[in-house]
């Protein structure tokens, strides 16, 4: 046990260890795309959904305020990309001047969110959060008249593809034998997005901002007792919350191209919110686990359940899609009553349980 | 009269949130499904008597009287399940499995009743009474409204003095107030919660079935909006106060059926046209919009619901009471 | 430390799952192909989910096509050709869709018949186009579609700006409406078709007196009809599926609103009179092209015998799948580069009878039919094309014997 762990500790092993899921990382569109690009395709959707839990976890998982709706920022950041890059006002603007203003907008309308909502307590929160989702979702639906803001249901076409440096997302690029196709490329770009945001979140995590949440979450009172700006405090975790979930939004604009209000539902919002359960709220590492098996479900259930149904019954007799949902919400109890801390639990967890001990293994 | 018949069903259906919350303090985020399942079981009895010649009255009491004992089990397991070991839980986690129990019972309804809208049969035969000389413009109102109204303020009533009048009302009250010093005076808290939720189950029963009959179809996830409103209901009158739930119910219901109909001609365009400038040519284009038409009538519910929570969180009629988070 | 050894399990278990699902999705296709060449044809649609039902009756419409291709042992570019359909399920979601598409991009199918969403339909055509992949949907009605300048893009089905206008001629010469209130049910589908119905109303001097907004997932609409009551109208038209249709003619006679309703295709189904009861008896409502029972006979029986009766949009994508095999026959080759041009200028009659596309993929001149409830099931009543209203048995006479007469007889 102690030379394992001392092995573990070994620095090097760690930089092997980097390394070595780094070219996993860099290989993986490659071993991907010989299956077929559409898998490239569902990892980058897989990657969204990380991108989006780990926004969520903000507000969840380290602040401990249950938002319903947080597919609404989504949506901003969505609509965001595709107004200002696509022939809807003629705008073509950048992605690079264009995901920062998804996450200011988003911030924004985390923030107002916020604002009137964060004396109540946690219940209230819940099901305010999920009026304003449903909110944002209907007027988005709305706003096509009297004055043409989003197009309405009809949604937004034709949407800018990142360009990078002359190079179009949209198309094939070969750098020498290699043909980069759209999707691969898009699959890097989510990925150093995805390194940023988790870059931010674990600097979070150990700041003051991060140990000020977590008090917060354990104690209210408490943490405002020992001098915490309460409402500043949960004020900037929605704000962070919103502006990753706008970042994300505005790329699913830009992958997909075309945009309408049917994406942006509340069956969203509770399927990012599973994923943060499932994999452990407050543990980045737990979180993006649990984004990761939760988007692949799909995928494998057209595979496993619509196959064996017709084998056994010869129809299909429960759509997947049912099963999907049912696992989602099964996922949400279950991990509740029988693994709160989900299934990757956060270290604070471990932290606290552990100093309860003896501190023998802990080198 | 639309708005009052809602209204009847909004605090039906609030009754069952605010008596949950009251004792729990959790919102019972399935109660809304529990609604949809009464109304989908009294939907297969209905249809599974409907051509057996009994008189149509008896056909949907039969719906009513198996709705309601089905509710009442689902609203225990619920309790049972998923609830009770929770109960010392972090809110957090409460929260999070009930949200869970609204997903998997809507889409176990799914798997028994499809997920296609389903006309409710309309056994009792419809007649209008007009509120005027000329039917073509005055308003009407219908037979089923009348029962609607009728059957929800004798169960309000009947509701009032269970928990005023019983002695399992008086523990019931006794539970909100301090669940401890309660289980100390001999009351067996379980017993009282579980009775708490399976009442409120099966008033959700024979909401179900008066949304079901109202409308004249049924759906799968007819529950979560339902239940979203009433719950928004239950906050506006005062979340826990019986009274409280009525009223917000009532109000909701009007509040709902009177925006859909009019903030919309008030914000017609051609009208602020008149007020701000900048309309006059989105008004020759097309004077019928305007800028909240009925398409935001979901809104106003959730708008109330924040406004009370900003400026009244103990809603028209709760009193005061610290924060308990 | 910890945590990257938590990273890389997180990556090799995303790896295991991609794995896993890699593996499957290959049923041994080429197993005993004759000697000559496959071509595939896909079908893209929802299999699963709420309109399954909608997306296998395109499916088995397209599967006829192939199967009747088949039977005939086509030659092209000297070989013969056996024609294999795959088909993909779309779950009605367009991530899901876009998802489909990169598969039948990478399977490298000649030519995809779907989907039916337009909301589904959009983001996936674009990749097909990308790939040089021409695609036909039989259902998706949604003027955006063609107005892209995407090439290979195609429709059979008529658009909504075509069947808007269609049955705004209905309501304002046939039923001689003064005052129509318009409603939508706030889709892409339900609001583009009464924008439409709006605007050709308006243009024909008929006054639209109300226009009001519901939802798609909404079963009351007693407040927004009581609105709708005040203002008197003559006719009412709702855009929108049976789904909500059904239950707002049923309620609105509950209110005892006395106007005749009309809708558009989505809710021109026998399924109206269950949701409404006697009250849907009467109704008015279109459906693009020609109606089944006047889709050629020869189509009925054969999908009848293998598959029942026609749901929706079957015939639509048989005349799909037909378009793209003729364009194949045009163009002496199964290339998609090669034929894919083609189909701009293909001419048939097909089970909808004449197919030919404009320069933008859209249906040339297609034919709304106008229905009306009766007895429990939709009957149909007039066939409106360019705006001009013919009763159902002369249109129907007119039409027979341009089908009699097989080579494509020009139908005017």
């Amino acid at each position: 046990m102690g030379a394992l762990a001392a092995l573990r500790a070994d620095p090097r092993l760690k930089w092997v260890g980097f390394a070595l899921i780094a070219i996993a990382l860099v290989a993986l569109p490659f071993a991907l795309a010989a299956a077929g690009t559409a898998w490239v395709r569902i990892t980058n959707l897989a990657i969204l959904f990380v991108l989006l839990s780990l926004g969520l976890n903000i507000v969840v998982g380290f602040a401990g305020l249950l938002d319903l709706g947080y597919i609404a920022f989504y949506a901003v950041g969505a609509y965001v990309y595709a107004l200002l890059a696509s022939p809807h006002f003629g705008l073509h603007l950048p992605w690079w001047a264009i995901l920062p203003i998804c996450a200011a907008v988003a911030c924004f309308f985390g923030v107002i969110l916020g604002a009137p909502t964060l004396k109540l307590r946690g219940d209230y929160l819940a099901i305010v959060t999920l009026g304003f989702g449903e909110i944002i979702r209907i007027f988005l639906n709305n706003l096509s008249e009297p004055f043409n803001l989003t197009n309405g249901p009809k949604g937004i076409a034709t949407i800018d593809p990142v360009r990078f440096f002359g190079m179009d997302f949209g198309t094939v690029t070969s750098i020498g034998d290699i043909a980069l196709s759209g999707t691969i490329k898009y699959y890097y770009f989510l990925l150093a997005v995805l390194l940023v945001v988790i870059v931010v979140n674990l600097r979070l995590q150990d700041s003051r901002i991060g140990r000020a949440w977590e008090a917060i979450r354990e104690d209210e009172m408490a943490a405002r007792a020992m001098g915490i700006n309460t409402v500043h405090m949960k004020l900037l975790a929605f704000a962070m919350g919103a502006s990753f979930g706008g970042v994300a939004g505005g790329m699913f604009s830009a992958i997909q191209g075309f945009i309408s209000p049917e994406s942006f539902i509340l069956t969203e919002s509770i399927m990012v919110l599973s994923m943060v359960v499932l994999g452990g709220m407050g543990n980045i590492w737990g979180v993006i686990l649990g984004a990761v098996l939760l988007s692949f479900v799909p995928e494998i259930l057209r595979y496993t359940v619509e196959p064996v149904q017709r084998m056994l019954f010869g129809r299909s007799l429960i759509d997947p899609e049912v099963i999907r949902m049912l696992l989602f919400g099964l996922a949400m109890v279950l991990m509740m009553l029988f693994r709160p801390a989900g299934l990757l639990p956060s270290p604070v967890r471990n932290r606290e349980l552990r100093t309860g001990r003896d501190d023998d293994d802990d080198d | 009269m639309n708005g009052l018949t809602l209204g009847c069903v909004y605090a039906v259906v609030a009754l069952g949130y605010t008596m949950v919350y009251g004792i729990v303090q959790l919102i019972n985020f399935a109660h809304g499904e529990v609604v949809m399942i009464g109304c989908m079981v009294a939907f297969s009895v209905i249809l599974a008597l409907a051509p057996s010649g009994l008189p149509p009255l008896l056909i949907v009491g039969a719906g009513i009287f198996i709705a309601v004992p089905t509710c009442m089990a689902v609203g225990y397991a619920v309790e049972r399940a998923a609830y009770r070991p929770l109960r010392q839980a972090p809110r957090l986690a409460a929260l999070i499995t009930a949200i869970g129990m609204s997903i998997v019972l809507q889409h176990l309804a799914l798997l028994v009743w499809s997920r296609n809208i389903i006309a409710f049969p309309q056994i009792v035969e419809l007649k209008l009474f007009y509120l005027g000389s000329s039917p073509a413009t005055s308003a009407a109102i219908s037979n089923v409204q009348i029962t609607i109204i009728l059957t929800s303020i004798a169960m309000m009533a009947g509701l009032l003095l269970l928990v005023h009048r019983t002695k399992l009302g008086i523990a019931m009250r006794a539970t909100s107030q301090n669940p401890q010093v309660a289980g100390l005076m001999g009351i067996d808290i379980n017993r009282v919660i579980s009775a708490t939720f399976v009442i409120g189950a099966g008033l959700g029963a024979v909401a179900g079935v008066m949304v079901g009959s109202y409308y004249g179809v049924a759906h799968y996830q007819m529950g979560f909006l339902l239940g979203l409103k009433a719950f928004s209901a239950a906050v506006l009158g005062g979340i826990g106060n019986l009274a409280g739930a009525v009223l917000g119910g009532i109000l909701m219901g009007l509040i709902e059926s009177l925006g859909a109909g009019y903030v919309g001609d008030f914000t017609n365009v051609c009208l602020l046209d008149k007020v701000l400038p900048g309309f006059t040519e989105v008004c020759e284009r097309s004077p019928n919009a305007s800028l909240f038409g009925s398409n935001y009538k979901d809104v106003y519910a959730f708008i109330v619901l924040i406004l009370v929570l900003v400026f009244r969180p103990s809603g028209l009629l709760g009193e005061r009471v610290g924060d308990r988070a | 430390m910890n945590r990257s050894t938590k990273l890389a399990l997180a990556v090799a278990l995303a790896l295991g799952v991609a794995a896993c699902g890699k593996e499957e999705p290959k049923p041994a296709p080429k197993a005993a192909a004759p000697a000559g060449v496959t071509v595939t044809i896909a079908h893209a649609g929802p299999l699963t989910g709420s309109i399954a039902h909608l997306g296998k009756d395109d499916e088995n419409g397209t599967a006829l096509a192939v199967a009747q291709a088949n039977d005939k042992k086509l030659v092209i570019g000297g070989m013969p050709v056996t024609f294999k359909m795959t088909s993909e399920d779309d779950q009605a979601d367009p991530k899901t869709g876009t998802t489909v598409a990169q598969k039948l991009v990478d399977a490298k199918v000649a030519a995809v018949i779907g989907h039916l969403n337009s909301g589904v339909t959009i983001p996936a055509s674009e990749i097909y186009t990308k790939a040089g992949i021409p695609v036909i949907s039989g259902a998706a009605t949604n003027p955006t579609l063609t107005e892209r300048g995407l090439k290979g893009v195609f429709r059979t089905v008529g658009r909504d700006d075509q069947q808007g206008p269609a049955i705004a001629a209905y309501i304002a010469s046939d039923l001689k409406a003064k005052k129509v209130a318009i409603l939508d049910d706030k889709t892409a589908y339900g609001e583009g078709l009464a924008n439409e119905v709006e605007k050709a109303l308006k243009a024909a001097k008929v006054s639209v007196v109300t226009r009001e907004r519901v939802t798609d997932k909404e079963t009351d609409f007693k407040a927004v009809l009581t609105k709708v009551k005040s203002r008197g109208p003559d006719v009412i038209f709702h855009g929108g599926m049976d789904a909500t249709g059904g239950p707002m003619l049923k309620q609105a006679r509950e209110l005892g609103i006395k106007a005749a309703f009309a809708f558009g295709d989505g809710a021109c189904t026998d399924e109206m009179s269950k949701l409404a009861g006697a009250a849907a008896e009467g109704l008015i409502c279109s459906q693009a092209g020609l109606p089944a029972e006047a889709a050629s006979k020869e189509f009925l029986d054969a999908f009848k015998a293998k598959y029942g009766d026609v749901k929706q949009y079957a015939p639509y994508f048989y005349d799909a799948t037909l378009a793209v095999i003729e364009a194949m026959k045009k163009a002496n080759s199964t290339d998609p580069a090669k034929f894919g041009p083609e189909i701009y200028n293909v001419s048939f009659t097909g089970a909808t009878g004449k197919v030919e596309f404009d320069a933008k993929g859209d249906r040339k001149d297609a034919e709304i039919t106008i229905f009306r409830l009766k007895d429990g099931n939709i009957k149909p009543l007039a066939v409106v094309k360019n705006g001009v209203s013919t009763p159902f048995g002369q249109a129907a006479e007119a039409a027979k014997p341009a089908e009699a007469a097989k080579p494509a007889a020009p139908k005017k």
